[in-house]
């Protein structure tokens, strides 16, 4: 036992790897042995940061659980690990959704063992981010997560995936190009990758001296940029968002819960982590950029999805609209940094990741489950189908709910918090993106109205078609996600008040 | 319990009902129905007994009943939310906890409970009746709601927003219990989600309201920046409301106050259904009767009122948001009593008039009249709810007519159908005509007429702009009134389903009386004291108790015989014409005000269409989707690809094949077998000849390498 309470972070992180390698030696005609192996190896993470969750002393400041290990010392970069209320939340998310994820591909019947493997690699690609307090470590895991997901989506993806996946794959690393420059630039400096130690020096360059023969704020600014883009694809942020719709859509169900309530998280982490901590100067100074392009992501994304007749992608463009709120967010606590404005709207923007993190996840999925019976994500196509699966369309409702900021459920308050945060900040861009807030409205509504309500397309009512009901599987897979929103939505202070703690000592 | 627990678990009941409905006994309607009638029961008794304690409490105004607890970590703080009931609560529960009940009694009757199931009925559309056999002949009785348990769920849900809406001590839950109310309205609406019209009404309902809402918000998000706080108790302090009046908004010329004060305000137009955001209420109708009650009369229109004299002491701080107020809603009330003139729907008209009622308490409210507008706000509550629970009795009799007849063309909402109810349902007649003599402000008898001379009476004597709107409004009121009760219930049946119409079961008629008598009756409550005769026989005990909620108590206004005698001459004059004119119009041809304008109610529906919602649809997908992102960023992204592949070949072509290829490859291959060509004639196998080629080769290499080594 002593083993595992002094090494937390490192077997929540390397279990899924290691797992995934184990089912090598696995026979792969066994689809059940596979299957149940891998939920049973992504469940003990899940417990195991459930665990630490509750050990965790949100009071204290800095990072607990730290683990550091030698790793490339001509270089002067460790493996270090360590969480705090920030990353915790998101390594909470991660293990909550993986598991889901996996429960959720208990359909696939191609390639099961590749799959199940790619999944678990993915997981530690995941956290690897979330816990790594070394930049180079962080750089490599941030490119580990890329390959998985590159596979699941070129190998078990529908019609348009070699598209989909190359452009999600060279969107991404062109992206990571700049960062990892910027990371030696920073690693060649002060010979060490540590970001606490690199935080530290960083940000006590005098802004006059000079750096490799320009001035450090030129240096500081290009380095700015080469982070924020990186970050920005990821997120995304309009006008790079355009991966997501693409790649969200063709990939396979458990891969987009993945992609939408996971991996975009990656780049808002990326902004809390690193950039409002090493750029505080230029995130100030940039923050009205930011927001404007968190504006319009936010407007933009809630209008491109009201235009679409594809539900997936609908869906997918609901990401845009929602992960811009993050961004206003930490663009409000760029500007306003360290006032008690800004604490909220940062408090409000890491709630939000979760709460997207669920609300997403689970809309791709109950998409998937209608896909999986149908074959089609023609919004046209359905129409009705309430009378057909009254248990389907409560659940989807309720989902729907969430996503859209229903007051009582989990998105409404990370909204709410965002929207006081940023109002005495940035006014008019808060006030602007009202409209984003209207939109998100219309464009669940419209799902609603074409998949649930309308005349019943008799297509589906009988016959080889008939749509059969959601199964106990699916449910499973939906019952934690539905717990969680409610619970967040009716009394958020379990989370809030560590996502609040973890503000106040950071920024 | 102590009054605070029981005000904590007021709204629990109906919540709890939705959530036994929806996971548990869905399947069985008579358990689904006493879940959701106990519930409501549960929050009525605990309503009725904070409401029996709020009287017993000395100056309920500074002494509220207040409780609350942390819910959000905001920084150093926390965000607290809790209850509250004081004066205005407490009247706020009285009325919503009898109407809810009522309502949720009525509609068992309405979904025709006990009755068989239908022939051929569709989840998701009215029920068509069914036919069974009876003394060996077959004949078609109403058939009950296929969806029986789900609306119980639904209107469950409902009454929890309402309730939370009203017991919350600050704006954020309000908010909440707000939003809920949107959503059930949604789901209600689209209850018969089979039809186009209910689907089109529903998600229009939502999104109407959805732009109050969003103004809404940020006025919330306004309020809460400036003064850290969205507490009631803490905003309508002194110190607070001077800050808010002094601090000037930057726009517009409002304070701080005033622009908070109009967000808020805005959140109201779209709930309580006030120009230019009314359009949805009509089309609200198209949710089955009892939802109708629901939204116009007991719960989500007067949650936008509500919220309006809930924030009184705010917005009254700005001259000129009240202004904004008070036209808003003048022109509201009479522009709604306009086109209810030509409705031939029954309920279509009720829908109007509500429009038109809420309009008046607005303008109450802007003009300041604070009193006047809670005391219309509950009257008008009370008789709302009878007038559509009456219609849908109504309705139901018809129906019940047309299963008679078997003629299904013919619409049983049409008041030219109707005619001569009176005797068939004379429950249903009696109290309709009670409801609609309090709508029409009947004098001395009903309570509108006292709420309403409220209104009329402080408008004269602060606004006579309007004073003269709100009074046309008022008889418009009385006279589309009449005429609604003269084509239905007078003169002789014009169909034959009106003939074979019949009275409604005990469950709807019963609530019916209910009302009836607090339509009448609640206005005995709140008579002016300087009222002639009357006045003084009964203390104005509204005023008294109402007026403590504001820092400030208002004072009455002065009695005038003017305002008096224009509602007494609008009321009677109203009733009387409309009844001359209309007893003997027998088909809307012979109706003189079917104009089209009216009858299209101004073309506001078309003129949003054309101007906002279709090009908002086309900017979504063109612009937005189409050209922005397909055409011009992928079309970027796009570009990366030949890009590189330009460069790819332009190296491939110019560089690779020319120069490392054919130069450098190809080259030094031609350059080795040249040269092995060329030197092949050296190797002819003879031992002497190489032994003579080692020698010389060995001799220079010697000689260079003496030169090399030994010379330098």
């Amino acid at each position: 036992m002593d083993f595992i309470s002094t090494h937390f972070l490192s077997l929540i992180l390397f279990l899924p790897a290691l797992a995934a390698v184990f089912m090598l030696f696995l026979p792969k005609e066994e689809i059940k042995l596979l299957r149940w192996f891998a939920l049973g190896a992504s469940l003990i993470p899940f417990l195991l940061s459930v665990s630490i969750w509750f050990q965790f002393k949100s009071s204290i400041p800095g990072f607990q659980f730290q683990e550091r290990y030698e790793w490339y010392e001509a270089l002067g970069s460790t493996v270090h690990l360590g969480v705090d209320g920030l990353s915790l939340t998101m390594v909470l998310l991660t293990t909550l959704l993986t598991p889901l994820a996996i429960l959720a591909s208990f359909n696939i019947t191609d390639k099961v063992k590749a799959y199940m493997m790619l999944f678990l690699f993915l997981e530690t690609g995941m956290l690897g981010v979330f816990m790594s307090l070394d930049l180079l470590v962080f750089f490599v895991f941030w490119e580990v997560g890329l390959i998985p997901m590159y596979f699941l989506i070129n190998q078990w993806g529908s019609a348009n995936r070699n598209y989909a996946s190359m452009k999600f794959l060279i969107f991404t690393m062109g992206g990571s190009l700049g960062l990892l420059l910027a990371i030696q630039l920073l690693g060649v400096l002060f010979e060490t990758y540590d970001l606490l130690a690199l935080t530290q020096r960083w940000t006590s360059l005098q802004p006059d001296s000079t750096l490799l023969g320009m001035s450090v704020s030129t240096v500081k600014a290009i380095a700015f940029w080469a982070f924020t883009i990186a970050f920005a694809i990821k997120v995304p942020i309009w006008p790079f968002h355009t991966w997501l719709p693409d790649a969200h859509t063709e990939a396979p169900t458990a891969g987009s819960m993945i992609l939408a309530g996971v991996l975009l998280k990656l780049g808002a982490y990326g902004f809390l982590r690193l950039i409002l901590p090493l750029y505080p100067v230029e995130a100030r100074y940039f923050a009205g950029a930011l927001a404007f392009l968190a504006t319009a992501a936010i407007i933009f994304g809630a209008l491109a999805s009201f235009a679409q007749t594809d539900f997936k992608r609908l869906v997918a463009y609901s990401s845009v609209n929602h992960m811009g709120f993050v961004v206003l967010g930490i663009a409000a606590a760029g500007l306003a940094h360290g006032t008690p404005d800004a604490t909220i709207a940062l408090n409000g923007a890491i709630l939000q990741m979760f709460n997207h993190g669920l609300s997403a996840a689970g809309m791709f999925f109950l998409v998937g489950v209608l896909y999986e019976r149908t074959h089609t994500r023609n919004l046209e196509e359905y129409g009705g189908l309430f009378t057909l699966v009254p248990i389907y369309g409560g659940i989807l409702i309720f989902t729907s709910m969430a996503s859209l900021g229903l007051p009582g459920l989990n998105g409404f308050i990370s909204e709410f918090l965002i929207v006081r945060g940023s109002w005495p900040i940035l006014t008019i861009y808060t006030a602007v993106s009202m409209l984003g807030l209207f939109f998100t409205g219309a464009y669940i509504l419209k799902a609603l109205k074409k998949v649930l309500h309308g005349p019943l397309n008799e297509h589906w009512s009988h016959g080889e078609h008939k749509l059969t009901e959601i199964n106990t599987r699916e449910m499973l897979v939906m019952a934690p996600l539905i717990l969680l929103m409610l619970w967040i939505g009716i009394y958020p202070a379990w989370i809030l008040d560590v996502i609040n703690k973890a503000v106040m000592m950071l920024f | 319990m102590s009054t605070e627990t029981i005000i904590w678990l007021i709204p629990l009941p109906p919540a709890l009902a939705f959530f036994l409905i929806v996971l548990f006994t869905n399947r069985n309607k008579a358990l689904s129905h006493m879940v959701a009638v106990g519930a409501a029961l549960l929050s009525w008794l605990g309503s009725m007994i904070v409401f029996a304690r709020a009287l017993g409490v000395e100056h309920l105004g500074e002494r509220p009943f207040t409780s609350s607890m942390n819910w959000l970590a905001m920084g150093d703080t926390w965000f607290r939310v809790g209850v509250l009931v004081d004066p205005l609560t407490a009247l706020m529960l009285f009325f919503v906890s009898w109407t809810v009940l009522m309502i949720f009694i009525y509609s068992i009757g309405y979904h025709n409970f006990g009755q068989p199931e239908g022939d051929h009925d569709h989840k998701g559309l009215p029920p068509h009746g069914a036919t069974i056999e009876e003394h060996g002949r077959k004949h078609v009785v109403p058939s009950v709601e296929p969806m029986y348990s789900r609306f119980f769920a639904f209107i469950g849900l409902f009454a929890f927003g309402m309730f939370t809406l009203v017991v919350s001590d600050n704006l954020l839950t309000l908010f909440i219990g707000w939003e809920i109310m949107g959503l059930c309205s949604y789901l209600l609406i689209g209850f018969w989600y089979g039809k186009k019209s209910a689907r089109d009404a529903a998600v229009k309902a939502f999104m109407t309201t959805r732009i109050g809402d969003v103004f809404m918000l940020l006025g919330i998000a306004y309020l809460y920046s400036v003064t850290g706080t969205l507490s009631f108790r803490e905003i309508f302090t002194e110190t607070t409301l001077h800050t808010l009046q002094m601090i000037p908004s930057g726009a517009l010329g409002f304070s701080t106050a005033g622009l908070i004060g109009l967000l808020l305000f805005i959140g109201t137009v779209g709930k309580s259904a006030q120009f230019p955001l009314h359009v949805w209420l009509p089309d609200a109708m198209e949710g089955p009767t009892p939802v109708s009650a629901m939204i116009h009369a007991a719960t989500m229109v007067s949650a936008g009122v509500y919220t309006v004299i809930r924030m009184f002491p705010l917005l009254s701080l700005d001259a000129q948001t009240m202004s904004v107020v008070a036209f808003i809603g003048a022109f509201t009330a009479l522009f709604a009593a306009t086109i209810a003139l030509a409705q031939n729907d029954i309920k279509r008209v009720l829908a109007y008039s509500t429009i038109s009622q809420l309009g008046f308490m607005i303008a109450a409210l802007g003009i300041g009249a604070y009193v006047a507008a809670v005391f219309h706000l509950i009257t008008h509550a009370f008789f709302k709810a009878l007038l559509f629970l009456g219609s849908g009795s109504v309705i139901h009799g018809m129906e019940h007519g047309a299963y008679h007849t078997g003629d299904h063309k013919v619409d049983p909402q049409d008041m030219f159908n109707m005619g001569g109810l009176k005797n068939k349902m004379p429950i249903t007649f009696w109290t309709f005509l009670i409801g609609g003599f309090a709508l029409s402000g009947f004098p001395i008898v009903t309570a509108g007429f006292w709420s309403k001379d409220e209104i009329l009476a402080d408008a004269f004597a602060h606004n006579l702009p309007v004073f003269i709107t709100l009074a046309i409004a008022a008889f418009l009121t009385a006279f589309y009134t009449m005429r609604q009760i003269t084509l239905t219930f007078l003169g002789e049946p014009r169909t034959e389903e009106a003939r074979r119409a019949h009275e409604t079961p005990w469950t709807m008629t019963f609530p019916l009386l209910v009302l009836s008598v607090l339509a009448i009756g609640y206005g005995w409550v709140g008579i002016p004291e300087n009222f002639p005769i009357l006045g003084g026989l009964f203390p104005n005990w509204l005023h008294e108790f109402v007026g403590e909620t504001l820092a400030e108590r208002p004072e009455a206004v002065e009695f005038n015989f003017v305002p008096l005698l224009t509602s007494l001459v609008v009321a009677l004059g109203g009733l009387g014409l409309g009844y001359l004119t209309y007893r003997n119009v027998n088909s809307s041809a012979e109706d003189k005000l079917q104009l089209g304008f009216l009858k299209n109610k101004y073309y506001v529906d078309e003129i949003y269409n054309a101007v906002f919602i279709n090009p908002a649809i086309w900017f979504a997908d063109k612009v937005v989707y189409q050209i922005m992102d397909k055409g011009f960023i992928d079309g970027i992204l796009h570009l990366f690809g030949p890009g590189t592949q330009g460069i790819g070949d332009g190296i491939r072509n110019y560089f690779d094949l020319p120069f490392i290829n054919r130069f450098l490859g190809d080259g030094s291959a031609n350059v080795t077998y040249f040269s092995g060509e060329k030197l092949r004639v050296i190797q002819t196998g003879r031992i002497q000849q190489y032994l003579m080629f080692a020698l010389i080769l060995f001799l220079a290499i010697g000689a260079i390498l003496y030169f090399f080594i030994f010379s330098a």
